[in-house]
């Protein structure tokens, strides 16, 4: 038991079961799913399908935070995303084509990658602060999504398109699947390949990682172009659920969002080590609430405020000062850990 | 130096079977430790003995998980740092822990400023605060800031704050690491004064002189362990260092005649760099290391020593100069060309340019190949294991656990740890900074008699320290910089100290040339 509490998963893991356990004991019906043509149907399940986005912007960010940066740009490039395939399918006489909609896709996915190389190039090339160059594109980002648009919301009727948000694929929502499946490859990728620990490597100690010949110059800005392609398969999942390119909506605040999801799964905005399992979780968390407060029926003017009040509890429950001042008020005994974090330790005389 | 046991009298500071222990690693491990009232008492070990440990514990800062603490006979137990200066100990550190933007006086008398009419009496206070100081023989304006005077005379202030404090025990950790001689007499002239009032002094350092100077009494640390505590004339020197060592010293002459070991400098060399400069850094300087030659590089702070090999290694970028690689030319531009040539180099600044803190010893061990070998081949975790444990073997890495956080090291075992990084990348031609700054006597012959063997079976080494005697012991060529520039070589068996040391003060006209 004792290291299953020590499990640096385990304070997030318990705040979504808990915030799960309350929205059922408010409703039952909140945990009931029910199939139907071979779908699965309820409140859980639609957890799921509205997290894809966010998922894939935190992985992305989660990678980029990792190299003690930080991508402010992805609303942006979302934006962008989902104007450039919109525009496509829009423009070509057989929206329901196949081809289309693949090229539509590929060609935003360029698109993306390309700015998400952009923000990498200023970071790891110029040199300029993470915050900084990506805060350029978060700013003009949208400007140049209205461009591609020609300053109208553009709409679309495209069913292969629509599949990517609404489609089902073997009982589950098909963008959670294709989320989950990107997330699986990111993780295989950074775990299995040395890619995970030279991230975190360059995130400790950028100067000591040079010394040591890690190539940080192609890791940093690798970062930013996993995070700017992510973000644009986000955009495109966003714009086939709404079937329309709205450059000023799309990935409203969901940087904010995204870094608050990676601070919840346990990665420190210092960079460094970090879990792309417990960005899974804050997402899952984040959405959680999104859909309590739909369910709880809070007026949507103090909407935001109870998302604050939960996000606050729930940030509190995981902070390790916190949990010291449990147990000396519920334990008694005088815990050695209280005056010794980990992380502070130093054994050096 | 009269130590009268006096049994009635209960000692100052009592410690009694502390235990401490962190993820891993049993820092402290049943120790007891007494401290009287009137003495001036030394606490000795190697880095990882657990000195810091026992200090953090006696202040406060780390809480015991088995043990008693007394403070003048009375049991206590301190949860924080406040509790300890309420139970008079005051530390004073190597880097001085004031308010460098304050004035001195503002310093001195910080929450214990006399008041009138409930506002603070400032004239009042800086006439304390001066009659404070003048009692450690220190006469400054105690309206000067802090900040505008050496880190000499902030001790001094330090001590002086101690004093407003009341302080029955005080510690000074590592107090003249950044003092010249003048400054450590009078120094040591405020702790002596102190003494004879009955405060009861810790005292740590590295410096052994020193300890021999002040201290009454000495307790030996080894690995969390208490060794003994020994009258300061009981105890000659090399029985201190074999006893916080736990092994005889003389382990060093093994290594003595690395320095005489001959060297075929008929081949190509190594590496051969001709007027390898940068403007503002390095006036161009040439170099040349055959193969299992040790040549050091000696001068003063600051002379350039450091700059030549961070061209050579090209973490900085030359911007004049040819550099042969076994004979054939290259242009090193980055760190990660010269590792692909066969290159290492282990940077003067552990913690900021070595080791990266957050990761296991396995991985910053690792770390050189795997960059090597790019991120798409992740080393087999079995190879991993191999590498890790036999580097952590044969370098005597403590503690000998390859998931320990690489930050909870300490420095000497840090530097084996980069050194472990290196070696495992088979280099050519092994560039060592400061390898053995800061670290103590055991890990200091471990990584000497390293080198000794290692160049011995063929590597080359550039070994550079501020240490002229170790550089002596093991380069067979020194060359000799000052003041951003080379000025010579030497031949270190045709040399002695005093030779060497002469040559770098008279630029190669001394009677070594």
């Amino acid at each position: 038991m004792k290291t299953i509490v020590k499990h640096r998963l385990f304070w997030p893991s318990a705040s979504l079961l808990a915030l799960i356990v309350i929205n059922t004991i408010a409703r039952g019906s909140f945990v009931k799913i029910t199939v139907r043509d071979g779908e699965l149907y309820g409140a859980l399940i639609d957890i799921l399908r509205n997290s894809a986005p966010l998922m894939l912007v935190a992985l992305g960010m989660t990678i980029v935070i990792a190299t003690r940066g930080i991508d402010l740009s992805v609303g942006a490039i979302m934006a962008v995303s989902g104007a450039v395939s919109l525009q496509i399918i829009a423009g070509s006489d057989e929206p329901d084509n196949i081809g289309v909609v693949a090229t539509a896709v590929l060609a935003a996915l360029g698109v993306s990658l390309v700015l998400g190389a952009w923000n990498g190039f200023l970071v790891s090339v110029v040199g300029i602060q993470p915050i900084i160059a990506t805060l350029v594109l978060m700013l003009a980002g949208r400007g140049v999504a209205l461009l591609i648009t020609g300053g109208f919301i553009t709409t679309v009727n495209s069913e292969p398109y629509e599949f990517i948000a609404t489609g089902y694929l073997l009982l589950l929502p098909f963008a959670f699947v294709l989320a989950m499946v990107i997330v699986a490859v990111v993780g295989f990728v950074e775990r299995r390949s040395a890619l995970g620990v030279l991230t975190e490597a360059v995130g400790i100690n950028p100067e000591a990682s040079r010394l040591a010949g890690v190539r940080s110059r192609g890791i940093v800005w690798g970062a930013y172009i996993v995070s700017g392609v992510l973000a644009g398969i986000a955009g495109i999942l966003y714009s086939s659920n709404i079937r329309a390119a709205d450059a000023n909506a799309a990935g409203l605040l969901i940087e904010l969002y995204a870094i608050l999801a990676v601070v919840l799964g346990g990665t420190s905005l210092m960079g460094g080590k970090f879990s792309i399992a417990g960005t899974v979780i804050g997402v899952l968390i984040i959405q959680t609430l999104e859909s309590t407060i739909l369910f709880l029926g809070v007026p949507s003017a103090q909407s935001p405020v109870f998302f604050a009040l939960v996000v606050v509890i729930v940030v509190l429950i995981q902070s390790p000062r916190v949990h010291t001042w449990g147990r000396k008020l519920f334990g008694g005994s005088r815990s050695r850990d209280s005056s010794k974090p980990s992380s502070d330790v130093e054994v050096a005389a | 130096m009269t130590l009268t046991q006096d049994s009635a009298v209960p000692p100052m500071i009592e410690m009694r079977g502390i235990t401490i222990s962190f993820p891993g690693v049993l820092a402290l491990d049943d120790v007891d430790f007494t401290l009287r009232a009137g003495e001036v008492h030394s606490l000795m070990g190697e880095n990882g003995a657990g000195k810091s440990t026992l200090i953090k514990a006696l202040t406060g800062v780390y809480a015991i998980d088995a043990g008693a603490i007394s403070v003048g006979g009375e049991e206590r137990s301190f949860h924080s740092t406040a509790d300890a200066q309420a139970a008079g100990i005051s530390t004073v550190y190597q880097e001085v822990n004031l308010c460098a933007n304050l004035t001195v006086g503002e310093n001195v008398m910080l929450g214990h400023e006399p008041r009138k009419g409930g506002r603070i009496d400032w004239s009042a206070a800086h006439r304390a605060a001066a009659e404070h100081l003048a009692g450690l023989g220190l006469t400054i304006d105690t309206r000067s800031m802090l900040s505008s005077h050496s880190i000499a005379v902030q001790q001094l202030v330090a001590i002086s704050r101690a004093m407003v404090l009341d302080a029955k025990v005080l510690i000074l950790d590592e107090p003249t690491s950044s003092l010249d001689r003048g400054e450590v007499d009078n120094l040591f002239g405020v702790v002596r004064g102190l003494r004879d009032k009955g405060v009861a002094i810790l005292f740590v350092s590295h410096f052994l002189d020193q300890v021999y100077e002040i201290a009454d009494r000495i307790t030996v640390l080894r690995n969390g362990k208490l060794v003994g505590e020994y009258a300061i004339g009981d105890l000659a020197r090399d029985q201190l260092v074999t006893k916080m060592i736990g092994r005889a010293l003389n382990e060093l002459d093994a290594i003595a005649d690395s320095a005489e070991r001959a060297v075929d400098r008929s081949g190509t060399p190594v590496i051969k760099a001709e007027g390898l400069g940068k403007r503002g850094l390095l006036e161009p300087a040439d170099i040349d290391v055959y193969e299992g030659e040790v040549v050091g590089l000696a001068g003063l702070l600051g002379s350039g020593r450091t700059e030549l090999v961070r061209l050579l290694y090209g973490a900085d970028r030359a911007d004049s100069g040819a550099v042969e690689i076994a004979g054939s030319p290259v242009k090193i531009t980055s760190p990660r060309h010269a590792i692909d040539n066969h290159v290492a180099f282990s940077s003067e600044d552990r913690r900021a340019e070595g080791i990266i803190g957050d990761l296991t010893v396995a991985e910053n061990i690792v770390l050189g190949i795997q960059a090597r070998k790019g991120w798409v081949h992740k080393i087999r975790k079995a190879e991993q294991d191999a590498i890790v444990s036999e580097y952590i073997a044969s370098l005597d890495v403590r503690p000998a656990n390859p998931n320990a956080l690489a930050r909870n090291l300490s420095g000497g075992n840090q530097q084996k740890l980069l050194l472990a990084r290196w070696l495992a990348t088979a280099p050519q031609l092994l560039i060592l900074d400061e390898p053995t700054r800061g670290i103590d006597v055991g890990a200091k012959a471990d990584i000497q008699r390293k080198v000794a063997e290692l160049s011995a079976a063929g590597l080359s080494v550039i070994f550079i320290s501020s240490e002229l005697e170790e550089v002596l012991r093991i380069a067979q060529r020194v060359v000799v910089l000052r003041d951003r520039k080379r000025i010579g070589e030497v031949d270190s068996s045709a040399v002695d100290l005093d030779g060497l040391v002469d040559y770098i003060a008279n630029e190669g006209k001394g009677t070594a040339a």
